[in-house]
């Protein structure tokens, strides 16, 4: 027998046979074997546990419904546009041309953070508002912020669970108050939210709100100094409406922001709090005290709207992991998540609006919902 | 001409083939990973998936040019003509997708109104007009063409272990450079 390693003569190796033949298919079986499942299980096929942004946006879906064309979250909306005005001020702190003194266009979305676009305006106590300004570098940042002091939840995980907690009983079309119980239970880190929804109540303008990043990030100033931060928007427009008992009918926002734009631009001051050491930017159920430093960044100036099917803001993806240089990520676990679920909320809603095969089918109009 | 030929390709192709096979395998692990994360991890990845790629981009560029200049050696005399039209097929389907990867996912981060973001501050101009139908059927692509690009890599290894293995033709030696005599 030759050694099949050994060439004949010829210079051609001997022919393989029987077990030394099988043994090398075998090997080249193997490794490929072993490549499919690696690429598999890195890919999340094999581990149906895992949390994917999918299965926050199937989630969403299933408590909601599927509006096709529409957000997956804070679906009803509006775009509005302006600009931002930055004072300067906060060039100390983050090297971002947006915050040189000037300009900065601004296409911007208000939302009621609902799944549901035909959700009624009072559906939820808070509101939100997104904005992407288009630096002159050519760079971006988008930020979503909500009119709430706090989040409900730390971490992506705990956030599928109270939604999956949250899903509509199919027998009575509402959620399983045992379950959401159970949940909030098993969550204190809500207790701020829960405190604060309480007395909580639908505003009846977007105009006289406040919008905080909740988030954590960092500025990164010229010499690559950071500074954990998180921002706010605090509104000009500080008459009773906001404070006035909530109107009657399902869509009285846009008609308000309508009147009011028609009779000027409306305006907010970009606070922008520096955290001291040890505060923590991982948890957006916890507020900063209140004594930190703010920095008066500049005025965001809003000066028109259009409907959100039409409108400027509707192919935007407003992931709050969009950032310029001068501004980073802090350790918030839950801001990769909200990057990777937007990222999945935008392909569905950019499939639809292109039919792709295989997507949801575009819903019969508005009045006809079910 | 010999049974098992002995021409190889050049050090050129051979340091590139090995080091974009490295590049390319370590995308597709981390494309599937990213969009499969929801925790830092996709954050990471990602800002190591868009200068990745385009790095390769801009290596397949500099590959076609040596291929075209230097000929691969020829394939043994004896290998079955289906077996020398496949190699031919699936070595130029991989070019393909090592340009066409890169450039849809480009063109699809453009489509989508998104700055196209290297590093912290390092920008690529946009490829293609902001379009939210373009970018539906790109992003798409983008994940169908990675699945193609796997499938045909698995056929491509598996074929040059069998020829490393099986044949031992002098295939698998002439793009490793290492002799077993
Ligand atoms: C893991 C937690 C979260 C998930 C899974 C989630 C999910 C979503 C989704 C799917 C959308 C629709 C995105 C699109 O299609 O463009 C959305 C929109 C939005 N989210 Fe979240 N979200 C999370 C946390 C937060 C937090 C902490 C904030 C705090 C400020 C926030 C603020 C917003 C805002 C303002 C929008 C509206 C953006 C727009 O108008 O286009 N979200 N969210
Ligand atoms: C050889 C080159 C490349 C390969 C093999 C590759 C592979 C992949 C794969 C496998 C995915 C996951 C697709 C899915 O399952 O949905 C992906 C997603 C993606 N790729 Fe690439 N890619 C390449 C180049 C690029 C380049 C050059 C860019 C941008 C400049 C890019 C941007 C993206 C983005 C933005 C995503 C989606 C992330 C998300 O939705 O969260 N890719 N890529
Ligand atoms: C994603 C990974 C890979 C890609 C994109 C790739 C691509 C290519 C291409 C395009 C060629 C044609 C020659 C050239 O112009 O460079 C080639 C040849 C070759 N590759 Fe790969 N390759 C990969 C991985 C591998 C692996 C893992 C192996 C071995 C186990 C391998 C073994 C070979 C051999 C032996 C040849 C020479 C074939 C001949 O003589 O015609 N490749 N490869």
């Amino acid at each position: 027998m030759n050694d099949p390693l050994v060439p004949t003569p010829s210079g051609k190796p001997a022919r393989l046979t029987g077990p030394a033949l099988i043994g090398r298919f075998a090997v080249i079986g193997a490794v490929v074997a072993v490549t499919v499942v690696a690429f598999c299980y890195v890919g999340g096929w094999l581990a149906p546990q895992r949390l994917t942004p999918a299965r926050l946006i199937n989630q969403l879906q299933a408590n909601a419904g599927v509006f096709p064309g529409y957000r997956r979250n804070h679906a009803k909306g509006v775009c509005v546009t302006g600009y931002f005005l930055s004072s300067g001020q906060a060039q100390t702190y983050s090297d971002a041309q947006v915050f040189a003194p000037g300009r900065t266009p601004v296409v911007g979305r208000f939302a009621v953070p609902a799944g549901d676009p035909y959700a009624s305006d009072s559906s939820v106590p808070f509101r939100s508002m997104a904005l992407r300004f288009a630096l002159a570098n050519g760079q971006q940042w988008r930020t979503g912020m909500n009119s709430m002091p706090v989040f409900p939840v730390t971490t992506p995980q705990a956030f599928y669970d109270l939604l999956k907690a949250q899903q509509p009983d199919p027998a009575t079309g509402k959620p399983d108050g045992a379950k959401v119980g159970a949940f909030f239970a098993s969550h204190p880190e809500a207790a701020a939210f829960l405190g604060w929804v309480k007395t909580a109540k639908p505003s009846a303008s977007f105009a006289t709100e406040g919008y905080l990043s909740l988030n954590a990030f960092v500025f990164v100033d010229a010499n690559g100094v950071r500074h954990p931060v998180r921002w706010r928007m605090q509104p000009e427009s500080t008459d009773a409406a906001g404070d006035a008992a909530t109107p009657s009918g399902t869509d009285y926002l846009d008609a308000d922001l309508t009147r009011r734009l028609a009779q000027g631009p409306l305006r907010w001051h970009l606070l922008v709090t520096l955290a001291n050491p040890g505060d923590p930017t991982n948890d957006a159920t916890k507020a900063w005290p209140s004594d930190r430093r703010d920095i008066d960044a500049g005025t965001l100036v809003l000066e028109s709207t259009q409907p959100q099917e039409s409108g400027p803001c509707r192919d935007i993806n407003y992931d709050p992991l969009v950032l310029p240089a001068g501004i980073e990520a802090s350790d918030d676990p839950l801001l990769p998540a909200r990057s990777a679920a937007y990222a999945t909320s935008y392909l569905r809603r950019t499939s639809e609006e292109a039919h792709l095969p295989g997507t949801a089918a575009a819903l019969p109009k508005p009045e006809t919902k079910l | 001409m010999n049974y098992s030929s002995s021409a190889q390709f050049t050090l050129a192709a051979r340091v590139l083939h090995w080091l974009m096979a490295a590049m390319i395998l370590t995308m597709l692990f981390i494309g599937v990973g990213m969009v499969a994360s929801v925790s830092e991890r996709h954050d990471w990845l990602i800002r190591i998936h868009k200068p990745l790629g385009i790095a390769i981009l801009i290596l397949a560029v500099v590959r076609l040019a040596v291929r075209l200049r230097h000929p691969p050696p020829p394939l043994p005399v004896d290998l079955p003509p289906l077996q020398k039209v496949a190699a031919l097929a699936s070595h130029w389907l991989l070019y393909a997708l090592m340009f066409a990867m890169p450039l849809i996912g480009w063109a699809m981060l453009s489509a989508g109104g998104y700055p196209v973001m290297l590093s912290e501050s390092l920008r690529l101009p946009p490829i293609f007009p902001v379009s939210p139908v373009a970018f539906a059927v790109l992003r798409h692509a983008h994940a169908w063409l990675a699945v193609l690009l796997f499938l045909t890599f698995l056929a491509h290894m598996s074929a040059a272990l069998y020829h490393g293995l099986i044949r031992r033709d002098g295939v698998l030696s002439s793009m490793t450079g290492i002799r077993l005599r």
